[in-house]
């Protein structure tokens, strides 16, 4: 299968909606994640705020003030950033019950470019106190989160992404925690990969190839980036001595530098954080965007001998 | 009996509480060395109307869900809001004085997880008739009858998001959402209309489908009449409340410095006794 993670939560939120009336959803005009036709199946739990994004955010907390678990849609770039200022001081600052889902999110936007791909979000999103934030790597992981969501309380943000990508998980033994990392891959002790979302098939295919190379690499899937799982993060750094990130996000303030965070202050080990350079998106085919930021199959390959050889170069 | 009834007896009760709220204000603020008079003493006899007669809550049960809802979006106005919580009983008024203090419970911007009754965060300006009108859907939502008010400045209009939520007001046809502007006619570096204008004001709420009462705010008898004509309309209304920046106080009327400076100990003497001998317009 392979099915958008915006549309695996979108249409999740519609089957669980079915069963459960204790939430609503707010939108705001945009064709995010299949929530635009959440008022057409349950008439009366949608409200349309139109071109409006500060509206959006602050009507939801007005309506979770109340005592509503609250869910607005609208594109990454909208929600961390035109309503950057509602999300952080009337939602989570009174910590209301409001679920931000964050679709078109890092270079998979591909063709709308730099306007519409939001590569800044996390950094923005994971900086403000009270704040979760959760992003899935498959759509098998975006219908857990959906389920999760749901019953969670309190500010979160859940990043999505664009286009369909290959299942990973198997819904029949996937298990989403929140703030837990999965081990998706252990080929050795060589080095860890610490990857949110959709790239986790990128760094699987790299550890796959490595792994035939003779470098054995784990694979983390760090779904929730805050709280962050330190305990899985130390232990990457004690038991394989080197750790690479891998976002689809900006090197700076992201997952990379969530990671960096804890290794720098309880275990210090050789980092290289895979990511959008400091610069902004264009358009393009995603995939040609990874490559020129280093980002695809190739580049995570020969960054991770790089960082290998790195660590073999510190002990000697 | 409506909680909109009144009698003379009420207009002179409330009168004083009104007094009662402005005395507290500039000690409150004295106390603190800082802080927002002007805006505060703008706003006392709406909001003592507001919670002394028209608003329908329980002080004894604070979170009750059918509540009326006040959102003082011009949240530097604190101070009037906080003594009219502390005297209707939410909270002892011997706190008051702890204003912007280290860990009290009175924030120099409003903070609804530690000041019982208070529903909602504020003071980054612009955003409360959004929270006010989330507030109001939820009431059409569920089936519920309480009315939500949210009080804004003047000046605060300027905030393009307030229109955002004007339009949505009408949109989704939220007669149970009044909105209160305190047209002091100051913001902080002077007059509202020299800075950005803002006039014709009225013909700007008609035009996104609002209602407009027009009322002096400082007139106790005309600001209930005026919160019973909103809550028959059948749409959303706002009511334009003209009044003077520093009401009550001489040498703070009509002067922006005022906006958000503490009076000095000889001052406050002099302001608490205008207060004490002054009646209301």
């Amino acid at each position: 299968m392979a099915l958008a993670t915006r549309m695996a939560f979108g249409h999740e939120l519609i089957e669980i909606a079915k069963t459960r009336e204790d939430f609503v959803v707010c939108n705001a005009d945009t064709k995010t994640c299949g929530l635009e036709k959440f008022g057409e199946y349950f008439p009366g739990r949608e409200f349309s705020f139109g071109i409006a994004e500060q509206n959006l955010v602050g009507g939801a907390a007005g309506l979770a003030a109340c005592g509503n678990k609250v869910f607005i849609a609208t594109f990454a770039v909208f929600a961390s950033m035109r309503a950057c200022e509602q999300v952080r001081t009337f939602v989570c600052y009174p910590n209301l019950n409001v679920t931000v889902i964050g679709t078109h999110a890092g270079l998979q936007v591909g063709g709308d470019g730099a306007t519409h791909a939001a590569i800044e979000d996390v950094a923005i999103m994971r900086s403000f106190p009270n704040m979760t934030v959760v992003q899935p790597a498959d759509a098998v992981a975006a219908r857990a989160i959906a389920h999760a969501a749901v019953d969670f309380k309190g500010p979160l943000y859940v990043r999505l992404h664009r286009n369909p990508v290959a299942d990973i998980y198997d819904p029949e033994t996937y298990h989403f925690e929140w703030g837990k990392a999965n081990t998706v891959a252990d080929y050795g002790s060589d080095m860890t990969m610490i990857v949110s979302g959709i790239l986790l098939k990128k760094a699987l295919d790299a550890a796959a190839i490595l792994k035939d190379q003779g470098v054995g690499v784990r694979v983390l899937d760090m779904v929730t980036i805050k709280p962050l799982d330190k305990e899985a993060v130390i232990k990457a750094a004690k038991d394989t001595g080197a750790i690479m990130t891998i976002e689809d996000h900006t090197i700076f303030g992201g997952l990379g530098s969530a990671v960096a965070e804890v290794v720098v202050q309880n275990c210090p080990v050789p980092m290289e954080i895979v990511g959008i350079q400091d610069r902004f998106g264009e358009s393009g085919d995603p995939e040609l965007l990874y490559r020129d930021h280093g980002m695809d199959v190739d580049s995570i390959v020969k960054k991770t001998k790089a960082l290998v050889g790195k660590k073999e170069g510190g002990k000697k | 009996m409506s909680r909109f009834h009144f009698t003379q007896t009420d207009v002179q009760r409330l009168e004083s509480q009104a007094q009662q709220l402005r005395r507290d204000i500039v000690s409150m603020i004295y106390a603190a060395k800082a802080g927002h008079p002007g805006g505060s003493l703008s706003a006392v006899e709406m909001i003592t109307a507001l919670y002394f007669h028209v608003m329908n809550i329980d002080p004894s049960n604070p979170d009750w869900p059918e509540r009326d809802r006040f959102v003082l979006s011009k949240g530097h106005a604190c101070p009037a809001l906080y003594a009219a919580l502390a005297r209707r009983g939410y909270f002892d008024p011997a706190l008051l004085n702890t204003l912007r203090q280290y860990k009290s419970i009175l924030q120099g911007h409003p903070d609804m997880n530690k000041v019982p009754g208070l529903d909602m965060s504020t003071g980054s300006l612009g955003n409360g008739l959004s929270i006010g009108l989330g507030m109001a859907l939820s009431a059409k939502l569920h089936r519920q009858n309480y009315t939500t008010y949210v009080m804004l400045g003047d000046g605060e209009i300027q905030e393009g998001m307030v229109w955002e939520a004007a339009m949505a007001a009408n949109h989704h046809d939220l007669k149970n959402l009044i909105a209160i502007v305190d047209c002091n006619g100051v913001q902080i570096n002077g007059w509202t209309n020299d800075i950005m204008t803002l006039e014709p004001i009225a013909d700007k709420w008609k035009a996104f489908g609002w209602a407009v009462v027009e009322v002096n705010g400082h007139n106790m008898k005309d600001v209930l009449t005026a919160l019973h004509t909103a809550g028959t309309m059948r749409k959303p209304t706002v009511i334009l409340m003209r009044t003077v920046k520093g009401k009550g106080v001489s040498f703070m009327e009509d002067e922006s410095k005022w906006h958000g400076a503490a009076p000095s100990e000889e001052e406050l003497v002099k302001a608490l006794s205008e207060i004490n001998m002054g009646g209301v317009v």
